[in-house]
């Protein structure tokens, strides 16, 4: 097996595979908690400033997905399409929301009439909710393993993706984008509305401290081989104790008013929670709770060493690249709202 | 069975329906950094009143071309699930390819282009344009690098057995570069070209005639007609390459494309017809040994037809992909001819005179779509029984987890979804074009306002002092009468 610096193939493309969720999951997660926020603010001043604040990034921030989706197809094919095919129902759900939720964004604004403004708040708010829940709910079925028998068949039912555990994921998916949503809006807003949202935002921390307490609880009960990894390498306790400190710090700096700084943890709790995913499932991706001997890991279910090793050129001339693109784009939209002829 | 025959309808549905819109991202933007850059060569504040109009048609077409190209994207992996794991090496490499160096560019940029114009440079702003422009061009590439893959597979060979088989790259570059990819790329991205320029052409040709925005629809028009008089050129060429690559590397395709059945004989070339695919006779004008011809340069020489291959290895829908592949070429040719007709009459300077034509020329709009459509299923249909050509049968392609009820489910929810979203996009693209371009911007240019402006001691409007930029030998038309 082919290595660099002496990590084999297959664990860097999990590395990066797991970087460009954990981008979308920051990025796209700022904005779909804002969606998630949207009906909240009841002035059609204070909806457009919402809706500008994620206007010029949201289309980018949701390329992470597609950049995800692709890597993961092109990296490891055989999960790609194990949990595609398995987690249709939730899938196709996630894709008419996506649809939804951007022609919302882009028709909104395209007619003054109440009813027509009210009918694509209600469709965005919605869809942005869906999409924080199902891209929960397809983690917690990922956590907690799915019905994968021999040769890639299905052995459980359709409706099986609806269990506790998955809601329960999805719950906490949708509280953490509504924390780090509002801790941006309040970077992207002024007066009465950057009050109102300091408010909400405290709610959501409490909301999310709470739906993360329980699935860490269940978790610990329930999902004894997340942990084993933990309890056999001490050292890695490192990770919990950092995510543990990031998220106890979001409410501290937010009662300091240092939104900037709180939005910088709030993305580092989402990097640090998706780290803990990927250390408890490594070296599997899909865990069968049929029979561990179905288990689909980066091994079994990578591409070739050749194509693994092209697509690492790939990464390595395209992330400076597309890191450079999203750098320039927030450092041109920085700052507060400011609508102009062009706005939604 | 019948997941097979609702997982294929529910992906020639989404895909078909995908295919309106990347066209016209791609033609448009190619449009807009000609007119953005026109205006920051001559300062012609036309030009730039035309590149914020058609930005904001570009961004509806953006829009909902990503929101339903994530789909296809989808797709692969929850009903096309052992497809996905027999090619993910192969295709799976162009598809990250894609969106890291095209999508990122793409949508990157988008936000500078759309929300930009008051917070960067005109120049950075034209950067952005083109940076936009040059991801949607980029994506072509690599989802055409995909698909020519699945028509000619070259550069990879094939581990495992059964469920477990799948092909793996061998060389990188003779995957990139396989026996049709350049063929297609080209053929697609002037498709594309034709598809943003006809569109142009369509409402400044309306607007022409309704007698609004004249001097800037001239403009718009010409440098619309210029761009899709090349590109409809470019598709005889391109489509000739592509016919003939069908011929060595597709020979099935081809035999069904002309619906020619007998191995030993000289093929014909219809310019119309039907198929009787039971009694495997063509009935329609055709040029005798015309196929013969185009292929081996020799009337009689023998091309291989439908019957040297098994019942199991042909397309099943011959009549169909003949009528597809021939109403492509139809459209292909009406284009050549309007386009250089249009030429013709601007270079003797009567083209905006001519009322009929500029009706023409607003209803042509449907040709490059349906163009595109029916070379798309010709393509694909005639790949049939094939989803990679040789390889695997797209029988075997399918989803084992997935069951008849949840394709009903979600081709029920895409129907429902793209007919909302067809109306809408027509009802607001409709009523953008009704508005035109930015009415406040238009009134500075009337010749009555600049007057005022001067008596009353302000500096003239920038278009005055700038050079024509027209070409010197083209005298200027006569806007029409009203």
């Amino acid at each position: 097996m082919s290595t660099f610096i002496g990590i084999d193939y297959p664990t860097w493309w999990y590395l990066i595979v797991g970087g460009l969720f954990s981008g979308y999951a920051i990025l796209d997660g700022f904005d779909l908690g804002a969606g998630a926020w949207h009906l909240f603010f009841k002035k059609e001043e204070s909806r457009r400033i919402a809706l500008n604040a994620i206007g010029p990034v949201w289309d980018g921030n949701e390329v992470w997905l597609v950049i995800g989706g692709g890597a993961l197809f092109a990296g490891f094919p055989v999960v790609y399409a194990t949990l595609f095919s398995f987690m249709y129902i939730p899938f196709m759900l996630f894709l008419a929301a996506l649809i939804f939720r951007a022609v919302s964004i882009e028709f909104r604004s395209k007619e003054p009439m109440k009813w027509w403004r009210q009918m694509w708040d209600v469709s965005y708010s919605v869809s942005s909710i869906m999409l924080a829940v199902l891209l929960g709910i397809v983690l917690g079925n990922v956590l907690q393993g799915i019905a994968i028998g021999p040769d890639y068949s299905f052995q459980g039912n359709w409706l099986q993706f609806l269990n506790p555990y998955a809601i329960m994921v999805g719950l906490s998916t949708l509280a953490l984008c509504m924390m780090h949503g509002a801790i941006y809006l309040t970077m992207k807003t002024e007066g009465r509305l950057f009050a109102k949202i300091t408010i909400l935002l405290r709610n959501a921390i409490v909301f999310f401290i709470t739906s993360f307490g329980l699935v860490s609880l269940y978790t610990l009960i329930y999902l004894p081989h997340l942990v084993e990894r933990l309890k056999s390498h001490p050292a890695f306790f490192i990770f919990p104790a950092l995510a543990f400190l990031s998220i106890a710090n979001i409410p501290r700096l937010v009662a300091k008013r240092r939104f900037r700084i709180a939005f910088l943890f709030s993305s580092l709790t989402v990097s640090l929670l998706l780290a803990l995913v990927a250390l408890g499932l490594y070296p599997t991706l899909l865990i069968s709770s049929v029979n561990p001997a179905y288990d689909i890991t980066i091994y079994n279910g990578a591409s070739s060493n050749k194509s693994l090793g092209i697509m690492l050129i790939f990464a390595a001339i395209g992330a400076p690249l597309v890191l450079s693109y999203t750098a320039f784009v927030f450092y041109t939209f920085r700052g507060k709202v400011k609508m102009d002829e062009t706005s939604y | 069975m019948e997941v097979e025959i609702l997982a294929r309808i529910q992906f020639a549905f989404t895909i078909a329906f995908h295919y309106i819109y990347p066209p016209l991202s791609i033609g448009l933007g190619l449009l807009m950094v000609i007119m953005e850059g026109l205006y920051l060569r001559t300062g012609d504040k036309h030009y730039e009143t035309l590149t914020k109009f058609w930005t904001k048609i570009f961004a509806l077409t953006f829009g909902i071309g990503v929101a339903t190209g994530i789909v296809m994207e989808f797709e692969f992996g929850t009903n096309w699930a052992t497809y996905s794991r027999y090619v993910g090496d192969v295709f799976g490499s162009a598809l990250a390819a894609e969106g890291i160096f095209a999508f990122a560019l793409e949508s990157g940029f988008l936000g500078i282009l759309l929300f930009g114009w008051n917070r960067v440079s005109p120049r950075v702003h034209f950067l952005a344009t083109l940076g936009v422009w040059l991801g949607s061009m980029f994506s072509a590439v690599w989802i055409v690098v995909a698909n020519s893959w699945q028509q000619t597979p070259t550069g990879y060979h094939i581990v495992g057995e059964g469920i477990h088989a799948r092909a793996e790259i061998t060389d990188f570059w003779a995957m990139v570069f396989n026996p049709s990819s350049v063929d297609r790329l080209t053929h697609v991205w002037n498709g594309a070209f034709l598809a943003g320029t006809f569109l142009v052409l369509s409402v400044h040709a309306w607007y022409l005639l309704k007698g609004k925005f004249v001097d800037i629809s001239q403009k718009a028009f010409k440098i619309a007609l210029s761009v899709a008089c090349l590109a409809s050129l470019g598709q005889l060429f391109t489509g000739h390459r592509s016919a003939d690559g069908v011929a060595h590397n597709q020979p099935a395709k081809l035999a069904t494309m002309e619906g020619h059945f007998d191995t030993l004989a000289p093929a014909d070339m219809y310019l119309f017809g039907w198929v009787d695919v039971k009694n495997q006779q063509v009935t329609g004008l055709k040029i005798p040994g015309g196929l013969s011809f185009m292929l081996h340069q020799k009337f009689d020489a023998p091309v291989t037809g439908l019957n040297a291959f098994a019942e199991k290895d042909r397309p099943q829908a011959i009549n169909a992909v003949f009528q597809f592949y021939h109403i492509m070429i139809a459209i292909g040719m009406a284009l050549i001819g309007l386009t250089l007709l249009g030429m013709l009459l601007w270079w003797r300077g009567v083209l905006f005179q001519q009322r009929w034509l500029l009706w023409v020329f607003v209803w042509a709009v449907f040709l490059p779509q349906i163009g595109n459509q029916v070379g798309w299923f010709t393509a694909e249909m005639g790949r049939q029984p094939w989803v990679v050509y040789g390889l695997l049968r797209t029988s075997d392609a399918l989803s084992e987890a997935v069951t008849a009820n949840q394709v009903w489910f979600s081709l029920i929810m895409f129907t429902f979804i793209y007919l909302l979203l067809f109306t809408l996009f027509i009802y607001l693209l409709n009523k953008k074009i009704q508005h035109g371009p930015d009415a406040t911007e238009m009134v500075q240019h009337r010749p009555g306002q600049e007057q005022m402006a001067n008596l009353i001691g302000h500096s003239k409007s920038s278009t005055s002092s700038i050079p024509n930029p027209e070409p010197p030998n083209l005298r200027t038309p006569e806007p029409p009468k009203p």
